[in-house]
């Protein structure tokens, strides 16, 4: 198991120092001047000369990496070219705000699915299993930007019972868990759950009706077992593969959605993100690509050591 | 009995209770989704464009002169404000003297002085000074290029001398705001700390901010101008970068106002009750021509044939009516428009007879390429109504390619010039223009020295009588003289047809039925001390 882990752990170093270079690089492969985001359109070249001096972005890119990332491994990803305030700091706000939004479309979206999925394969064939087959389809088709927009018309603009932007009152200054800020969190939660409850139904009901057909079911059921020890049977069985789902899925949850939180105007990592795309804000976007990019590797790594102790064979392979 | 009486004391302290409570709680507040996609810089020098200066630096801060917002039927103008006069030396054009106005306070009850005015120049000019700041001075820096030396010859008269003589002075000094040097010391000199904690001598008071989702002014009830004092208690700036959610948020009461809401959205939100507000301000939607070797609008008969080729009006109905046809590059209702001869408007007929007599027809087409954004600040709608002029101008025999690149690599372009690998050989530009004062209004387009790298003549114009007219302009120190001028240079553009002058936006916003007392200035930047809230 040892082994395995640091094999894997191996893989993941290279693959982190890629991210980091690609994060670095992408960003300077747009046209025109990095400080263009902080001087006004017609600025005269010498206070673009001079800012970009100010700000280091005369060195050459080489350079510029290295001390980036020198940075960036002690935890200091620069400041915002925009705000002046420490990268870090902005993402780890963001990143709370995003966590609790994808807490509870994780909640919603992998309670609902997991339930649905499960009733489904367990009646497989029958009109349950393709009400929940067609809600789960329609729950990835459906773009949740467009969702989101829906939601706000109806619940918001047409009805007045929810809000549709921001993450708590006026003069809230963090998230709490109360009424005032959770009927904030409804419209957003519902929108982004949607598509993490389709893809845990149809993954749920696909793994159970698989399960439910292999002989060792026949055998318990031979065996004279009640239908509940059967399902834990498949329960335990079907684990690994909707866990392994499930984390990524609450990976791409945590991992913050550009357009949902855009559309409601929720301060998390994906609304930061938009936002430093659209004022061109270089070391906030080189930050925050590179943490959601670590953060994705990482998780993978979680999912997969998580996966061999649920299921001894992977180790083996 | 006694107890009879004890419940009537009881029942006036409840009532005295909800009384006080009843009058806490009436505090106006007025909430404003901005287009902006972040707070802007609160220190002084306010970056996010226009919207920036008009919601965080003109509204906390101010400059020795600003702009009279209080009408909306006429032209905004220059007048005082931390400077009561200023003059030109008349025995030296390059140095002025201005009067400061006494009494004036920051924030934090110091007064402001001839002194703090050169504090806040060092502030963005000399990079040696403590004080200096570079995001402010990458905002301010800019707008003042001929500001080449002050002094405080007392504590109420400022002298500025200029690096050669620059009649528009006045105009450049309206960009520069001022911040407190004493609330920057008591902070150790961080404009970090500054920016949570600032003061400046504006009739808002900035009480708190969280980046990136809101800040709240609240009125200063020692403003220096008695008719300025704000008449709501407080104002809740957030920013809402995306229309469809601003238009959500105002519907749902969350904000009071909102800025730019979507042309397709204002239909349904007169008819749900809320207040459209336009007003023509010095907005400019135009082609900038390229005038480099080979260029087809070298030819001034195929400029003015594009400009006879367009329809406007029928552009007016496509944006839902929220545009002015375009009949030159300022308002019509501008003091600098002046009597052009030519006469900007659609005559495919005229058009297809300039195209002739310049040599081409049916068989042999103009053929030009459009640099444009998908989207970007002041564009309005570039796709559909640059898809709209393609199609007129192909009806006179103009064949036009669009390239459509991102709104900052637009804007990169356009430092580039025409000449630059950047522009990829388009024939013309299309970046919407801040025209309010002559500077950005005209000079800064045609200007031969203003070519890449040192400024934005994107086309390389470059003509030798046009810069006579610019520098007659830049030394006219009377102010209706220097109008004069300036429409004699506007007649020009319009008269040799040097822009495909398209459309001036409405700067349209949305607000509740409860605002009242609003008055949207012929300006970029606004005034929000006469809103009230009436619920």
């Amino acid at each position: 198991m040892l082994n395995y882990i640091l094999r894997r752990v191996a893989y993941v170093l290279p693959i982190a120092l890629g991210v980091s270079i690609v994060c670095f690089a992408l960003v300077h492969l747009v046209p025109g001047e990095i400080v263009d985001a902080i001087v006004p359109a017609d600025a005269p070249p010498e206070v673009v000369e001079q800012m970009t001096r100010d700000y280091g972005f005369d060195q050459p890119l080489p350079v510029q990496y290295a001390l980036w990332l020198f940075k960036a491994v002690q935890g200091d990803l620069g400041v915002s070219l925009v705000s002046g305030r420490p990268v870090a700091a902005e993402i780890a706000k963001a990143f709370a705000n995003t966590f609790v939004l994808a807490v509870a479309a994780a909640l919603l979206g992998f309670t609902l699915g997991m339930v649905l999925g499960g009733i489904a394969g367990y009646v497989q064939g029958t009109i349950w299993d393709r009400l929940v087959t067609g809600l789960a389809v329609t729950g990835v088709s459906l773009p949740h930007y467009w969702l989101g927009i829906v939601l706000v018309i109806v619940f918001s603009a047409q009805l007045n019972w929810l809000p549709a932007i921001g993450a708590g009152p006026a003069g809230s200054t963090e998230w709490r868990l109360d009424w005032a800020h959770l009927r904030h969190m409804i419209l957003p939660a519902v929108t982004l759950a949607a598509i993490p409850l389709g893809i845990i139904a149809r993954t749920t009901r696909a793994v159970v009706a698989e399960i439910l057909n292999q002989e060792y079911v026949e055998t318990l059921r031979a065996k004279g077992l009640g239908e509940g020890r059967i399902l834990v049977h498949v329960i335990k069985n079907a684990a690994p593969t909707v866990l392994a789902v499930m984390g990524l899925q609450f990976g791409y949850l945590l991992g913050g959605s550009i357009l949902v939180e855009t559309v409601f105007s929720w301060p998390g990592t994906g609304f930061l993100m938009n936002t430093a795309i659209l004022q061109r804000d270089l070391p906030l976007l080189q930050g925050t690509i590179l943490v959601l990019a670590l953060f994705f590797v990482t998780l993978n790594f979680a999912v997969d050591i998580l996966q061999t102790l649920l299921d001894p064979r992977i180790r083996r392979g | 009995m006694l107890r009879r009486q004890t419940r009537a004391w009881l029942g006036g302290l409840a009532l005295a209770a909800s009384l006080a409570s009843g009058t806490a709680s009436a505090e106006t507040v007025l909430r404003i989704g901005m287009t902006a996609a972040d707070i802007p810089l609160t220190t002084g020098q306010a970056d996010q464009g226009s919207e920036g200066l008009r919601f965080m630096g003109y509204t906390v801060y101010e400059s020795l002169i600003q702009w009279d917002l209080s009408s909306f039927e006429e032209a905004s103008e220059l007048i005082p404000a931390l400077a009561e006069s200023w003059a030109v030396d008349p025995e030296d054009d390059q140095r002025w003297i201005f009067t400061i106005r006494q009494g004036a306070k920051f924030h934090d009850g110091s007064e402001f002085t001839a002194h703090d005015a050169i504090w806040n120049f060092e502030k963005i000019l000399n990079p040696d000074a403590p004080q200096y700041d570079p995001k402010q001075a990458a905002q301010g820096r800019g707008r003042i290029p001929t500001v080449e030396s002050y002094a405080a010859l007392d504590d109420y008269t400022l002298e500025i001398r200029t690096s050669i003589p620059e009649a528009f002075l006045p105009y450049q000094l309206a960009w520069i705001v001022n911040s407190s040097p004493r609330r920057w010391e008591e902070l150790g000199g961080d404009w970090d700390a500054f920016a949570y904690q600032p003061s400046g001598t504006g009739p808002w008071m900035l009480e708190t901010f969280v980046p990136r989702e809101r800040a709240e002014l609240v009125r200063n009830p020692d403003y220096w101008d008695a008719d300025r004092i704000a008449k709501t208690d407080r104002v809740v700036l957030l920013p809402l970068p995306e229309a469809n959610s601003r238009v959500a948020a105002l519907r749902s009461g969350q904000v009071d106002w909102i800025e730019a809401p979507p042309p397709d959205a204002v239909p349904s939100l007169e008819a749900a009750g809320f207040q459209i507000v336009t007003n023509v301000y010095p907005h400019n939607w135009q082609w900038h021509f390229s005038r480099i070797e080979g260029s087809p609008w070298n030819d001034e008969r195929v400029r003015k044939a594009a400009n006879l080729a367009l329809d406007r009006d029928s552009l007016l109905v496509l944006l839902g009516g929220l545009m002015q046809p375009a009949k030159g590059m300022v308002p019509v209702s501008s003091p600098w428009f002046g009597e052009p001869a030519f006469d900007v408007r659609y005559d495919p007929a005229a058009a297809k007879e300039l195209l002739a007599e310049a040599g081409y027809g049916p068989d042999n087409p103009v053929q030009v390429k459009a640099l444009i954004s998908a989207s970007g600040s002041g564009q309005m709608q570039p796709v559909p109504m640059n898809e709209f002029i393609q199609q007129s101008l192909g009806e006179v025999g103009i064949e036009v390619e669009l390239i459509v690149v991102e709104w900052n690599t637009l804007l990169s372009i356009w430092r580039a010039g025409a000449k630059d690998p950047m522009s990829q050989g388009g024939h013309s530009v299309n970046v919407s223009y801040f025209s309010q004062d002559p500077f950005t209004a005209l000079v800064r387009h045609l200007d031969s020295t203003l070519v890449n790298p040192n400024g934005t003549n994107w086309g390389w114009y470059q003509e030798d009588e046009m810069d006579a007219l610019f520098t007659t302009a830049r030394t006219t120190f009377d102010p209706v003289e220097q109008n004069a001028v300036v429409a004699e240079i506007h007649e020009r553009f319009v008269d040799e047809a040097l822009f495909l002058f398209v459309a001036h936006d409405l700067n349209p916003r949305a607000l509740a039925p409860k605002v009242k007392g609003f008055v949207q200035a012929q300006n970029w930047y606004q005034d929000l001390t006469p809103v009230t809230i009436e619920e």
